[in-house]
């Protein structure tokens, strides 16, 4: 101990600096490249589009070019019927595929939680593994399948045949995209499922057997309500990431199946109209906010479990 | 323990089929000597030969691994910061601040980085923005599964090394960085997955200066299907098996960071 202070003299300095040694630099950056983004987007759904792409500027710059804040690109998403159209379109699809991520992911979520303890993490591991693989792989998969040649487009059109319909195109189609989705967002709707059907008490159901009830009645009045925390914590992670989806629609959906994520990106990417593009990435953020509160809600802890 | 009906089995089986049979067909159809991903011709490994005279697509991936590892080598070490910062003084901000660019869409932060490094920064979109980007949504994951170790542990370990005299940088070297390394090693991974996987924040932030491997498969997709498509899915798959197998093996817990 030659010459070293006494820690316990440094320390109350010293753990303050160290507190904002540890917290500053993630903080900052996490400032700079998330919120300040996040607050000039919000900022540039009040702006005028600039001449060639971007922004017209706030202040006069005394050219008499556009400039100052107005109202105009929200006017604009109202005006046109067109525009809530997409949104209620991008909500619909968001919803049918949380609906089909709950009847796919229930059953495999039930099972992992009831199978013996040693077999849990490699069922688990099963899931996570092809959400592992590149995501655009994965709605590339589909592309293959629902192809006109393969045996899916096939069979179904072998079907409607034989009723005297005319064949169907499967791919770039609203049903591709739908497939696509819950194939894409299926783990975010399994693992929560899982984790929360894991902590039931096997004792409930059998006390619901002793008093009467079939299995579908311990089902519906035991299992079901108390997995409603796990149920919507996997329907926000599925419903929001779709919500603002742009590339199955582009890969999987014909040029009529545009969704909220298209727009905004046609708005920075294709016709350059950042202003409106920023106001639609602002009600998007709204309806998420909006989304993700219920969802918090709805999950939240309750005394009775 | 109750038995299980045999429908429900039948029916998670089922939807384990569906998980698999997707990725299963783009690798069969990377071996198909057929120009078309349609029905199955004969044996070949044309296509990855053809891939690896691709000279666009291996500058895509020389770029995607520089990504990658830079990016994930920061966002490491900036995660892992915020994770025991949240842990350790339990600031309320934090954690919003870390988790919301993880929870939001993609393409918000997508298109508010592009608006930002373009209007703000003046900045020339390339490989600067893409790193900048992907550093952005890693340090939440990174945070999530090293705040998620912290959090099992015993805290009179980093009491015991204080009472003994230990500097915070001692402390943090000794005690709790090999503590805490599996997680921050499985971080690491999961961040460069993620980084080598990302298609939507790149797609606004590379500009035209810079590919990465999804962007080459994306404009591949939309522009003309071959089975070379399926030939670097399948090496990436590979890929991220390699390293999510990995992940998951350093830390247990990392399968349930999201409880």
């Amino acid at each position: 101990m030659s010459g070293k202070p006494d820690p316990r003299h440094t320390r109350p300095r010293g753990a303050r600096l160290t507190k904002w040694v540890v917290t500053a630099p993630p903080t900052l950056f996490l400032l700079a490249f998330f919120l300040a983004p996040a607050l000039i987007v919000l900022v540039a759904s009040f702006q005028y589009p600039g001449e060639f792409g971007g922004l017209a500027p706030i202040t006069n710059p005394g050219d008499g070019r556009e400039h100052g804040l107005t109202l105009e690109n929200y006017a604009f998403f109202f005006s046109d019927f067109l525009f809530a159209e997409i949104f209620v379109k991008s909500f619909t699809v968001a919803a049918l595929s949380t609906l089909a991520c709950l009847v796919l992911a229930y059953p495999v979520a039930w099972l992992i939680a009831r199978s013996p303890r040693h077999h849990r993490d490699l069922l688990v591991l099963l899931v996570i593994l092809p959400f592992a693989s590149n995501f655009l792989i994965r709605v590339y998969a589909w592309m293959i399948i629902l192809g006109p040649q393969q045996a899916v487009a096939q069979a179904v059109n072998g079907v409607l045949a034989l009723f005297g319909l005319a064949p169907v195109n499967l791919l770039f189609s609203p049903f591709a995209v739908l497939v696509g989705m819950v194939y894409v967002h299926l783990p975010f709707m399994i693992l929560p499922l899982y984790t929360n059907l894991e902590k039931h008490d096997p004792v409930l159901l059998d006390a619901a057997q002793d008093l009467g009830a079939n299995a579908w009645r311990r089902f519906w009045r035991v299992t079901w309500p108390l997995s409603l925390p796990g149920v919507f914590s996997g329907s926000a992670l599925v419903f929001i990431p779709v919500l603002g989806m742009f590339a199955v629609p582009d890969i999987l959906g014909g040029t009529r199946d545009m969704l909220i994520g298209n727009l905004i990106k046609d708005q920075f990417l294709g016709v350059r109209d950042w202003p409106f593009g920023a106001a639609l990435s602002i009600l998007l953020t709204l309806a998420v906010l909006v989304l993700a509160g219920l969802a918090a809600w709805a999950a939240r802890p309750r005394g009775a479990t | 323990m109750r038995r299980l009906p045999w429908w429900l089995i039948l029916a998670a089986a089922g939807t384990y089929a569906f998980l698999y049979v997707p990725l299963i067909v783009v690798v069969a159809y990377s071996f198909n000597n057929s120009r078309l991903n349609a029905e199955w011709v004969g044996f070949t490994l044309d296509w990855y030969r053809l891939l690896f005279q691709d000279e666009e697509m291996l500058r895509a991936a020389r770029n995607s691994l520089f990504i990658a590892l830079v990016s994930s080598g920061v966002a490491t070490v900036l995660g892992t910061m915020a994770g025991l910062a949240m842990h350790r003084w339990r600031f309320r901000w934090l954690p919003l601040l870390v988790v919301t660019p993880v929870a939001m869409p993609e393409i918000l932060l997508g298109v508010s980085l592009l608006v930002f490094f373009i209007q703000v920064l003046h900045l020339t979109l390339g490989m600067l923005s893409v790193v900048l980007a992907h550093i952005t949504f890693s340090i939440g994951f990174v945070a999530i599964v090293v705040r998620a170790r912290l959090a099992g542990m015993d805290e009179s370990v980093f009491e015991a090394a204080r009472d003994l005299g230990a500097s915070p940088w001692q402390t943090f070297r000794l005690v709790t960085l090999p503590l805490i390394l599996p997680a921050v090693v499985a971080g690491f991974l999961m961040a460069f997955t993620l980084s080598i996987d990302d298609f939507v924040i790149t797609f606004f932030t590379a500009g035209v200066g810079v590919s990465t491997l999804p962007l080459q498969i994306y404009s591949m997709i939309k522009i003309a299907v071959t089975p070379e498509v399926n030939a670097v899915s399948t090496l990436l798959m590979l890929l991220t098996l390699v390293l999510v197998l990995a992940a998951s093996r350093l830390d247990k817990g990392l399968m349930r960071a999201g409880r």
